[in-house]
Order: structure tokens, then sequence, then C-alpha cells
């Protein structure tokens, strides 16, 4: 099928197009040069800009963590629900949504690529079966390695060569894309209940530092030549004066850069980048941390904004979820992985009238305001520690206007507001920069070269929104272009228009992405040999019933890396 | 049916392996009960199995008799008899009742691969009708506890690894789940604990079970009075005085030392069975428990796991989740899902008599609903699914044969603890019977094309 779209005012930040009136032409699914006009279904884009499919780097959309917040929460479920129709399912949910309501909600705002940043490998298989089942959105999950007896075991013995090519292994198994560390060291420590907030305290029966395993699976992702850097949610989340940590992590990880690619995304940031000692004086540790980003290339984040409203709180963090647990007098699902990680949900009202939420609110803007290169963030809430990602527009609103700000903190906090320098800076996004924070950015931090722009050759994943930047400032008329974000005219999922006007018109079936590293086959003979050693000594299940087939994926789109160099 | 037995640790050798056309398949996920043992090795002599490795005798049970009392043709009913029909009329046959029916009811579901529970939800909502599980009478209130209060859990792996103190409460696994205790709990080597003599068993039941038998503390509940011993446990935690002699018929010093030896382990696991969720006060009674569990984080690191029954009951409730919003009794008569056990799950619509015609799938509620609900299933147009001759399919206006899942064909299933594991499909389903997923995709298919989509 082939398509041409006229007039439209394109934002394409990878390839240095910002806001030129032009046509895109489209065919079997890609961006082409050319296409016969004659045939070519034809979309008349005046009026409205274009920008590449929007891509989430950190969205909890399925999985065992995401279906238990479901079940925790019916109360959630009531506050959104929708027939299905003739090419939809129906569904329900607002924080943590049914799998189809998922894929459609995206759609609707102009996304095509979502990422889920956190499956329990030996639960994966699960995970996979939802991701099968949201529709429309091209996706992929990251297995969690930081708190892996085997990589703990590895690491300690010092035996990176092994470490990385059981992390290749891992990979291939439960079909992952990238390494996610969620704060290394204490998940395993939560299995005794206990947990670490620092990262040179030593992990008790392992002997080694959350330092080890940061700078261990760092290394291991450059010697597999990862796409993507180690994805990281710091140790210490979500306590006052934890900035300190956030910037050790990145610290520990100077001299392992890897030339213009970064080595290191601090997921979330905001829940990371607290100042002050105790709840009464947390302020915002966001200026410091976006200095450090600042000045160094190896280093990446997202922004994990929090929105006021009632959300689902999920994380492997388990030590983290007890505490807000009781913090919060909200109810509690904890569930503890075998050899592996762990995880928590606390459902959680975010208010505007209270201090800490308000100055949690602050930072994660001041973040995004004092970043100077917006190619270093991505756009996130978090979905749905933050925020839920049906609120996606409000964030964009708020960084591309200073009055969308202003308007926000009238009914903010006023301790929160005085103690915070939001208000003083003036800084607004150009469509062209909200375009590289949803798109361009994570597109490339992830390694996905056929998105985040529309040159040549790239997935033709594209959206239109109505807005006309010869007459809309944004700046000005925050609530129009608020609107017209939330319902995209048209969202274009590898050519099909799955998006009219802001409804569902057409399901098609997205991809799983995956990864195979390559690695030297003596080592690899190794490794394998110590999984049938010890892999069910530490297991409730056969080695041999752990991997998933490639068939079990609806659609797999594998990406295979070889090292540059085998040099340890 | 020949068995073949061989000394521990001993197969068959390869020459009397190719001599008597004998296979062996391993790592078999066994599809019994919720412990999902995926450690199986079947023996298959000429296509038929002989004789099952690591299997306990439920397993090895279901794997030499599963060819007994089995469905093998369609059928539909023709006045009194139910006459024998090729698949494509039987197809149509249950396709026009749902496409005919206001307010059809699905159920069952817990016996088959989470492949065919997708296809049953989709269908469900195609035909406006209300779909539930099995848990809806099982652990339906534990899902209900969750909800008002969340569940302290972890996977089987933590508790094998790190527990030293385990209780069953309202639970028999020496007689429900065999393998449960020496697998993953009392009797299982784990990385810090070196099996029965690191764990201390805490057994709480109404009598003296074969489990409470070997129990280090049996406390004999009486019947009906969970709640009532689960909260003077966390009275006692707290240092509360309780005034009465006996709670539940059990005396309070002994309650107090209980409660200490709680907040003493380095990491206790509470499973509960249904002599909690089933008897007086259901989901109140895992509130209670599940306070019980919370609270003891205080001290210590303390999880509860639910011991579920059929082998993919937790996989019904997790795809029903992700796929409606809610674990089970989900009513799609306005379109989108909607719950509200005690309405909208299948014994009260049947006991309401709104419904208008049923599918079964792998599940045999005549034999196990109360008589209102039977009945009222029997006085409309009823389809069943089924392997096996059940009482529900003797009654039934439409009969498919299926394949069993995890012995004739292949899907996914989750374990207790939410591990999701593959069954495997180890010899041939009898001629003509097709997978519960492929049975059903095909009337879904059928609903449509009646239905002019």
């Amino acid at each position: 099928m082939e398509l041409l779209i006229r007039n439209a005012v394109v934002y394409d930040p990878i390839n240095g197009i910002d806001g030129e009136r032009m046509d895109i032409l489209v065919r079997d699914g890609k961006i082409v040069d050319s296409i016969n006009e004659m045939q070519a279904k034809v979309i008349d884009a005046s009026g409205m800009i274009a920008m590449p499919g929007g891509v989430d780097i950190h969205s909890h959309i399925a999985g065992p963590k995401v279906n238990k917040g479901r079940e925790l929460r019916p109360e959630d479920h009531l506050r959104y629900a929708e027939r299905g129709g003739r090419v939809r399912r129906s569904g329900v949910g607002y924080s943590i949504p049914t799998t189809f309501m998922t894929g459609y909600w995206y759609a609707r705002m102009g996304y095509t690529t979502v990422m889920e940043p956190a499956t329990a490998p030996l639960e994966t298989r699960h995970t996979h079966e939802e991701l099968n089942d949201t529709p429309i959105l091209d996706k992929a999950c990251f297995p969690l390695v930081g708190s892996n007896w085997f990589i703990m075991e590895y690491l300690r013995r010092g035996d990176l060569e092994k470490c990385a090519t059981y992390v290749a292994w891992l990979l291939r198994a439960v079909k992952g894309y990238a390494m996610k560390l969620v704060a290394p060291g204490s998940v395993e420590t939560w299995g005794w209940g206990r947990g670490l907030m620092g990262i040179d305290e030593v992990i008790p029966h392992f002997e080694i530092t959350p330092r080890d395993i940061i700078r261990g699976l760092c290394r291991a992702n450059n010697l597999l030549n990862l796409p993507s850097p180690i994805h990281i949610h710091c140790n210490a989340l979500g306590a006052p004066g934890n900035f300190r940590v956030t910037l050790e992590t990145m610290r520990c990880v100077e001299d392992l850069s890897r030339g213009d690619r970064p080595s290191i995304h601090i997921v979330h940031i905001q829940f990371n980048a607290y100042a002050g000692s105790d709840w009464a004086s947390l302020s915002s540790g966001a200026t410091r941390l976006a200095r450090y980003v600042n000045r160094h290339s190896h280093v990446t984040a997202d922004l994990g904004q929090v929105i006021f409203t009632d959300t689902t709180t999920m994380t492997a963090d388990g030590p983290w979820q007890y505490r807000l647990h009781n913090l919060s007098g909200n109810k509690w699902i904890n569930h503890d992985v075998e050899a592996e990680t762990g995880g928590g949900i606390v459902p959680y009202h975010y208010r505007r009238r209270n201090y800490v939420n308000a100055i949690q609110w602050t930072i994660g803007l001041e973040f995004a305001l004092q970043v100077k290169d917006p190619w270093k963030i991505c756009l996130t809430t978090d979905h749905p520690n933050g925020g839920p990602f049906i609120e996606y527009p409000r964030v964009m609103a708020w960084l591309l206007s200073r009055r969308a700000r202003l308007a926000s903190m009238r009914r903010l906090n006023k301790t929160a507001r005085r103690r915070s320098i939001l208000e003083s800076l003036e800084r607004e996004y150009s469509l062209y920069e909200l375009a590289i924070v949803t798109r361009a950015s994570p597109a490339r931090i992830l390694g996905l070269r056929e998105k985040g722009h529309l040159g040549i050759g790239a997935d033709a994943d594209i959206s239109l929104y109505r807005i006309d930047p010869s007459e809309v400032d944004p700046s000005r008329d925050f609530r129009a272009v608020r609107r017209s974000l939330r319902r995209a005219a048209y969202t274009i999922k590898e050519g099909e228009i799955v998006v009219k006007e802001g409804e569902v018109v057409g399901v098609t079936e997205g991809r799983t992405f995956w990864v195979e590293a390559e690695v030297p086959e003596g080592v690899s003979k190794e490794v394998l040999s110590d999984l049938k050693e010890r892999f069910e000594d530490y297991y409730t299940i056969r080695l041999e019933n752990y991997p998933i087939e490639e068939g079990y994926l609806r659609r797999p789109s594998v990406r295979r890396t070889r090292p540059e160099a085998w040099v340890v | 049916m020949e068995e073949r037995r061989y000394p521990e640790g001993q197969g068959p050798s390869q020459e009397e392996m190719r001599r008597s056309n004998l296979e062996i398949v391993t790592g078999v996920t066994c599809p019994f009960c919720g412990c999902l043992c995926d450690d199986l090795e079947v023996v298959i002599e000429g296509g038929r199995i002989t004789n099952v490795k690591n299997g306990c005798a439920y397993s090895l049970a279901k794997y030499l008799n599963y060819q007994r009392e089995r469905l093998l043709k369609p059928m539909v009913r023709e006045g009194e008899e139910l006459v024998a029909v090729s698949l494509e009329e039987a197809v149509e046959r249950a396709a026009q009742i749902l496409v005919d029916s206001i307010y059809p009811v699905l159920y069952g579901w817990s016996s088959t691969s989470s492949e065919a529970q997708r296809l049953g939800i989709e269908l469900a909502e195609e035909v406006r009708g209300a779909i539930d599980n099995t848990s809806s009478v099982c652990h339906g209130p534990t899902v209900e506890a969750l909800q008002e209060l969340g569940h302290p859990g972890c996977t089987l792996g933590q508790v094998r690894n790190r527990a030293d103190l385990i209780i069953y409460w309202g639970s028999n696994p020496l007689q429900s789940h065999l393998r449960h205790m020496s697998r993953y709990t009392i009797g299982a080597v784990g990385r810090w604990r070196r099996g029965r003599e690191d764990r201390t068993l805490i057994v709480v039941d109404v009598r003296k079970t074969y489990t409470a038998r070997v129990a280090d503390y049996f406390i004999q509940v009486e019947p009906n009075k969970d709640f009532e011993l689960l909260t003077a446990l966390r009275m006692a935690l707290m240092y509360e005085e309780i005034e009465q002699e006996r709670v539940a018929g059990v005396p309070v010093e002994a309650i107090e030392e209980v409660a200490e030896i709680l907040r003493g382990c380095e990491f206790g696991a509470l499973f509960y069975g249904l002599g909690l969720t089933m008897s007086s006060g259901k989901n109140r009674n895992i509130d209670a428990a599940i306070s019980l569990v919370r609270d003891l984080n205080r001290w210590t690191k303390f999880v509860m796991i639910p011991m579920r029954g059929h082998f993919n009951v937790a996989g019904a409730n997790i795809v029903f989740l992700w796929q409606t919003g809610y674990p089970f009794a989900v009513d799609f008569s306005h379109g989108y899902p909607r719950y509200n056990p005690g309405v909208t799950s299948v014994i009260d619509i049947l006991s309401r008599r709104e419904s208008d015609a049923s599918l079964i799938v792998a599940s045999d509620p005549v034999a196990n609903f109360p008589r209102r609900a039977v009945e009222s299933l029997l006085e409309n147009p009823l389809i069943v699914i089924d392997p096996h001759r059940t009482a529900t399919a003797e009654r039934a206006d439409v009969v498919i044969p299926s394949a069993l899942v995890g012995i004739e064909c292949k899907g996914t299933a989750y374990r207790m603890d939410g591990v999701p594991l593959k069954m495997k499909k180890v010899v041939d389903p009898p001629p003509g019977c097709l997978s519960d997923e492929e049975i059903l995709h095909r009337i879904l298919e059928e609903v449509r094309r009646l239905r002019g989509e």
C-alpha cells in the first residue's frame, strides 16, 4: 500500500527538519523517496504537524507486576471503560488499562513504540503473552538483572567474560532487549526483609556492592555491544537526599563511556533527585543533577514526571514499595522472584496541596528545563508510577508553555511553591524539542535505527496532529495544543492508518524486538555448564523449561549484535 | 495397560528403547494441580504412555488413565438422545445456540491452556455473555481480600531457598498437592536451608490431617472460627491482652507461644487452602490472614501463597485480568467488562435464572454446583467442550470432545505463585479431537459468520 501525506509541517529532529512544510511518501510500511502518486492514498495534512510516531522508553504496560496491579485495583477500572467495536476489543482501566486499551490509547496519542522496562526473567513468558495481546504498538521488554544470583556470583569472582556471556544467554532465553537494573543488590536483600540505601554497602551472602554490579553490567553491556545502554533505577529511590546516590551512580561509570553512545540511562530520574534529610526538609536536587548531565556525555535520563492524579505505583524495588505502603497506609502487594528480583505495588494519589507531592512535581519539570541538550532526556511519567501515560499531553503542555506551568502552580502547596525555582525558569520547549524528547531521543538511546525519524528507509510510523504552527502559539494556546496532542488527527503505523481523528480505525499487530548478542563459543560452553550445574539448585523449574521459544512471540523481530572486540 | 518400572535414577538402555519403540520425554509439566511440577519424564511405548517418572500418585494416575471415560465423537441432542455428528455440524450448532441467546454464561476454564482462555473471553465479548472461572468457587475470596488489602507474596523458589517457618492453614498438601512439601517447602533443599531439619512446620486445621501429623505444631481450630484465631494471633503479636481463656478452641497461652514463633523466624511462609477461603467468613478470613502477614513484616520477612487447585486456575485469573481488568465473574452484557461477584458470578446468574444458554469448558458444574443453579443450567441449551465424559456432558445439547492440555496438546499454564510454564504435547490426541483452543477458534469464526461480520 502506498500513502502520500501532503503539506504537513514536519518536525523530524534526527534529520534536522524543524517545521518545514513538505510531503511524506510511504510504501510497504517504510518511508520512501518516490511512489506512484496515481495509486497512492492521499492524506491532506494542511493545518497539521507531522512527527515520527512517539517512542516511549519506559512504561510499565505488560507482565506479572502490571497484571497484579490490575487485580489490586478494580476501583481504577471503574474510572474508564470502553465498548468494543468493529475492529476493537473492549477494555477498562485508567492507571493500569487492559492490554487492548493500552495499545489503543497510545495510538490515539500518536505513539507507536513502547518499552516495557522491567520483567522478571522467570516470568517473562507472561510478559510476552500480554505483549502479544497489546495491539498496534511495536514493543520490547527489559529483563531485570540487578539482583540476579548468577550475575552477582560471576562479578564476585571478577569473571566479566562469563557475566557478559550469561547476559547474552538470558536475553536470548527470555527474548529481552536491554538490561534493567532496579536498586541493584537491594532487591536481593529484600528477600530477607531488608534493603540497601547507598551503592557501597555490601550485599549479604554475595559479598559485593551495588557499585560492583553497576560497573560490571555496564562493562558487560559494552562488551556485548548491545544497542541500548544499561537502564538503571538507582538505589535509595524515593528517599530524601537520594540525589547523592544518583550522582554516585552516574560517576561510577564515567570511565566506561562508549564514544558518542551513552553508557548508562537513569530511569525516572525525578524519583531519585531528592535533596534534604527528611520529608519536612525535602527539596529539589534537580539542579545539581542537571548540572552533572550537562557536563557529561555518557549519561541519559528519562523524567518520571509526577502528575496530580490517582495512580498505581509498581516497581521491582520491593523495599521501596514496602516503605511507601507504610508511609501511605495504602494496600500493598509484594512479589519476590527466586534468584532474580522482586516487586511491589501500592496505589497512590499525588495531591497538589501535599508538600512532598508538590516538590516531586516541580523536580521533574526543573530537571527537564535545566538540561540544555534535549537529546539527553526522554519524556516519561514512569507509567503508572508518576501518573498514567494517558496524561502525557499535560506534561507536554508544561514543557511547551510557562503559562501552563503557572496555571498548574496556582493551586500548588504554598511552601513547595516558595521553595522551588520552577517559577523562575522561563525556558519553553519548541515543538522541535518536544519531538526530540518524545521521539528522536528515546529511539536513539534505544538504538532503534528505524524509529524516531522520517528519513528514507525509516519505519512509516507517523503521527499527525491538528496544530497549525503559523497560527497557534503553543506557549499561549497550550490548552488547544494539549487537546490536539491527546488525540492525533492521524496515527500511521507501518504505513497503515490506525487512528483517524482520535478514533481507532484500524488494528494491526506490532512487533516485539529482542536482541541476540554474539559471544565466543568457548566461554558460552562454560556458562552453559555452570547453568546445568547450578540452575536447578536456584530455581524451582527445569533449565530446559526456562527459555522462551521465538515462536511464542506473535511477531518477533530480532536484532543481532556482535562484539567490536572481545577484550576484557 | 502394562507398566514398566526401572530402578531409581535409571531408565531403559538405548538398545531397549530402540527395540521396544520406546521414547522418553523429559521436562514435562504435569497438568494436575497448581504445583505444576515440570520435571516429569514420560515414557511412551508405541504411541502410548506406559510410565511417568518423578510424578506423584495423582500425576501417575492421570497419565496412565487419561484414556478412560473419553468423549470421542462430537454429539448433538436429538430429542432424548445424543447423536454423533461431524465436528462442523457440532460447531455450527454451538455457534447457533450462542448467537440465538441473549445472555449466555461461559464457565470453566481452569483446566485448559491460557491460549484457550484468551479465546473464551473473546467469544464472551462477541456474544455479550458472562464469563466466569472456577476460582469463583475456590479462591474467589482470596481475590476479594487482595482487592481490599493487597497480598505479600513471592515465588515458591524464595520459600525453598529461604524459609525456616512454614504454615499450612486449612490445607492438607499431603493429600491434595502431593509434592508441594518435598519440592518447595518443608523437605526441599534450598540455598540457605538443608531441608526438614532447618524448618519449622505449623499446621492449622479443623482435624488432625496427614499433614498435621508431621507438623512441629498442630493447632486444631474449631470449625468456622479461623477469623477469631487469626485476630487473636494479631493481638498476641501486638502484646495485647486477650480476655478469654481460649479462642477458637485454642488456649491463649498456645496462641501467644505461636505468635512468638512467628515473630522470631527469619523467613516465614503461610500457605492457605479452601479450609480458610470457603469456611464461614470467607474473604474476611483472608483479610485477617493478609493483615497478620502484613503485620509480621514489621519484625521479619513473611509471605503468603494460596494453594491453587486446578493446574491452570491461576492462569484463568491472570488471562481474565489482562483482557478484562477483572479476575473472574466478568459480564459483557453492556459490551464492556463489568465485575461484581455475587451478581456477575455464574452461580448467582444461574440461581436467578437470568441466563438462557451456557458453554462449559473443561469443568463439570452439574456435579458440583448447588441444585438451583444446576436446574437453571439444564433448562437452557447447554454446550460442553471436554475431553472426558462428565455429568454435565451427559446432559448437554452439544458435546465437543477435546484434547488434554499437557498430554495431547501444548499450551501455557500458570503455577499457583504465578510462574508461567509451557505444557508439552507428549502423545497424539484421539482421531478427530482438537484442542480447546482450536475448537473455540472455530466456534468464534462461526459466530462471526452467522452474525454477518
